[in-house]
C-alpha cells in the first residue's frame, strides 16, 4: 500500500537518507528501527509532506506522494504522531479528536450555522467511542496538556485515528514511556491492526518492536541496512553490529 | 444624549469592528498593521459611490467592504507566505501604499479629503457590530472555528490532520479585511468628511492594542478592547497632558501582568457554563 523507491534526502551536506526502497503492505504492523539520527523520522516528514524528497518516489494507493501538500497527504488516508508530541494545546482532549475529524465532517462556513445534523451526532459518538476505546474518556474536558505524559501520546494516538486513516505513522510511542505502559500501548497497537489498519513505527529501542511487528527494517546512517521479521532481524549481523557500535561509543 | 457623547459611541463602534478585524487574522496566528488601509478603501470606496453616484448607503458600505476585502485576497496570496515580523511589515507598507494613495488620488479629493458621504446612524453602526459579533461568536463553537484554533496552535500539525492551512488564512485575511472595509465605510458616513491621515497607521495600531488588552484568544476581547480604548481617552481627560503617559502605562503594566490580555478563554467557557446553569435552573 505504501511504496517507497529511491528515496533520498540530503540536508545541505548530510545525506540524512540514501536510495531507501521498501514496501509496507495492508493490514501490518511495519517497524523502522535504527539508532539516534539515522534518518527514521525524515522519512516520517518525507511521507507526510512536512519536507520535500531530493529524489525518489512514495506512492500510496497509487497516488504519488512526492510534491503533494501535508494536507493532502492526510486525506489520502495517512495519518501521523510525532516524536515530540504535538497537541493542540488550546484545546481539550475532546476538542483534539473533533477537530481531527473535520476533513469528514461539514467544516466549511457552513459549519457556522448546522447545529444539529445527524452526521455531527454520529461524529460526536465516534468521537466519544475512540476516547473510551484509548482510554480518556474520564479526562475528555481536561486542557490536552494537562494529561500525564503517557496519556498526552494516547491522545496523540487518537487524534491520527479521528481521521479515518488507512495508515498510521507513529514516530517513537513508546518513548518515555514505563513497562506497564509500554505493553499497554503495544496492545492497543495491535487492536488498532485489527480494524483493518496498516500500523508504520518508528522505534530505536528494538526490544520493543519484536514482539508486535510483522515486518522490520533498519535504518543506519540514512541507509537500509537489513530487512525481514522479526526473526531474521535479531539474527542479522549488520544489525547487530551497528546496535553494538553504537553502544560501545 | 449630547452631539459629543454621540460621537463618543459612534467611533466606539467603528473601533470594535477595527479590533475584530485585527482579531480576525489573528485567528490565523498573524497580526496584521495594515487594517487602515482596508478600512480606507471601504470608506473611499462607499463614499465615493453614496455621493457621486447616488447609491443608497447599504449597498454603498457593502461594495465598499468587498472592494476592502477582494483587495485584501489579492495581497494576502503573497503576505500570508510571509510570518511573523515580515507579515507585520509587510501589511504595514500596504497599509502605507493605500493611506498616500488617497493622499493623491484625485477622484477621491486627494489631500483635500472627501466630503460629503452621511447617513450612518448609531443603530446602523451598532446593527453591524451586532451582526459580526454574531458571526464571531457562530464561528467561534464551529467546526471552522475549530480548525482556526488548530492552525493557531500548530499550523504544521494542523496540515497534517488534513487542513489546508493556505485556505485557512486567506480566508480569515478575507473576513478581516472585510470588517475593516466595513468600519471604514461607517466612519465615513458618519464624519462625512474624509481624508488620507483618518487611516494612519496609528489607527491599525490601536486596533492591535484593542486586541492586546482584551484578550487575543477570544472575539470577546476585542469588543472589550474596543470599549476600553474608546472610553479610556474620555475618562481620562481631567488629566490632560498626562493622558497619553498614563495610558501607555496601563499598557506596559498589562502585558508584565496579563500579556494575554483580560478575557481569556477559559473566563468565556466558565461564563458560558453558569449562564447555561441559570438558564437551566430557570426551565426546571
Ligand atoms: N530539517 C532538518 N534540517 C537539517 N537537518 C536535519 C533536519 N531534520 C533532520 N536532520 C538531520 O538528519 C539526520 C536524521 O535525523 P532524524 O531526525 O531523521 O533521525 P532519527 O532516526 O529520527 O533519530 P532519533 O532516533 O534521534 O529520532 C540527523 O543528523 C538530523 O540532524
Ligand atoms: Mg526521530
Amino acid at each position: 500500500m505504501l511504496e517507497i523507491a529511491h528515496i533520498s534526502k540530503d540536508f545541505g551536506g548530510l545525506k540524512a537518507l540514501k536510495e531507501i526502497t521498501f514496501h509496507v503492505k495492508e493490514k501490518q504492523i511495519y517497524g523502522l528501527i535504527g539508532p539516534n539520527g539515522a534518518g527514521k523520522t525524515t522519512l516520517f516528514n518525507l511521507i507526510t509532506g512536512f519536507l520535500p524528497a531530493t529524489h525518489g518516489s512514495i506512492q500510496f494507493l497509487g497516488n504519488e506522494l512526492t510534491g503533494l501538500k501535508a494536507h493532502k497527504i492526510a486525506k489520502l488516508g495517512i495519518a501521523r504522531t510525532f516524536q515530540n508530541i504535538r497537541l493542540f494545546g488550546t484545546m481539550t482532549v475532546k476538542e483534539n479528536i473533533l477537530v481531527a475529524q473535520n476533513i469528514r465532517a461539514r467544516s466549511g462556513v457552513t459549519s457556522l450555522v448546522q447545529f444539529f445534523s445527524s452526521k455531527e451526532r454520529e461524529l460526536q459518538e465516534k468521537a466519544d467511542d475512540l476516547l473510551k476505546r484509548m482510554g480518556l474518556w474520564e479526562k475528555r474536558k481536561e486542557q490536552s496538556l494537562s494529561l500525564a505524559y503517557g496519556e498526552q501520546r494516547r491522545l496523540e494516538i487518537a487524534r491520527a485515528l479521528a481521521l479515518e486513516p488507512r495508515l498510521l505513522l507513529l514516530d517513537e510511542p513508546a518513548a518515555g514511556m514505563n513497562e506497564a505502559e509500554t505493553e499497554d500501548l503495544l496492545g492497543r497497537i495491535s487492536e488498532i491492526r485489527n480494524t483493518g489498519k496498516a500500523v508504520f513505527l518508528i522505534e530505536h529501542d528494538m526490544n520493543v518492536v519484536m514482539g508486535i511487528c510483522d515486518y522490520i527494517s533498519v535504518l543506519n546512517f540514512g541507509e537500509l541496512i537489513a530487512e525481514g521479521t522479526p526473526d531474521e532481524i535479531q539474527a542479522s549481523e549488520a544489525v547487530i553490529e551497528a546496535y553494538l557500535g553504537r553502544e560501545e561509543e | 444624549m449630547s452631539v459629543y457623547t454621540q460621537g463618543v459611541i459612534a467611533l466606539m463602534g467603528v473601533n470594535i469592528l477595527m479590533a475584530l478585524s485585527v482579531y480576525a487574522i489573528v485567528m490565523a496566528d498573524q497580526v496584521s498593521l495594515g487594517n487602515a488601509g482596508f478600512m480606507a478603501i471601504g470608506a473611499y470606496t462607499s463614499a465615493y459611490l453614496s455621493v457621486k453616484l447616488g447609491i443608497p448607503i447599504f449597498p454603498a458600505l457593502l461594495i465598499g467592504a468587498l472592494a476592502a476585502s477582494f483587495i485584501g485576497l489579492l495581497i494576502g496570496v503573497p503576505l500570508l507566505r510571509l510570518s511573523g515580523l515580515y507579515f507585520v511589515m509587510g501589511t504595514f507598507g500596504f497599509g502605507e501604499v493605500v493611506r498616500t494613495f488617497f493622499m493623491v488620488f484625485e477622484p477621491t479629493g486627494g489631500a483635500y479629503g472627501f466630503r460629503g458621504p452621511v447617513g450612518a446612524t448609531l443603530p446602523m453602526i451598532y446593527g453591524w457590530v451586532l451582526v459580526l459579533i454574531v458571526l464571531f461568536w457562530l464561528l467561534s463553537r464551529s467546526r471552522l472555528g475549530r480548525s482556526l484554533d488548530a492552525l493557531r496552535d500548530d499550523a504544521e500539525v494542523a496540515s497534517s490532520i488534513g487542513l489546508n492551512v493556505t485556505l485557512l488564512k486567506l480566508g480569515v485575511f478575507w473576513l478581516g479585511s472585510f470588517t475593516a472595509g466595513i468600519a471604514g465605510g461607517l466612519y465615513a458616513h458618519y464624519m462625512f468628511y474624509i481624508e488620507s491621515g483618518n487611516f494612519h497607521i496609528l489607527v491599525s495600531a490601536i486596533a492591535i492594542l484593542c486586541v492586546i488588552l482584551g484578550g487575543m484568544y477570544t472575539f470577546w476581547g476585542a469588543l472589550l478592547g474596543g470599549v476600553i480604548f474608546s472610553i479610556l481617552p474620555e475618562v481620562l481627560r481631567f488629566m490632560g497632558g498626562w493622558r497619553l503617559s498614563v495610558y501607555g502605562s496601563v499598557l506596559v503594566l498589562m502585558m508584565i501582568f496579563r500579556p494575554s490580555g483580560i478575557i481569556s478563554r477559559q473566563m468565556v467557557r466558565n461564563t458560558g457554563e453558569w449562564v447555561g446553569g441559570i438558564f437551566r435552573k430557570a426551565s426546571s
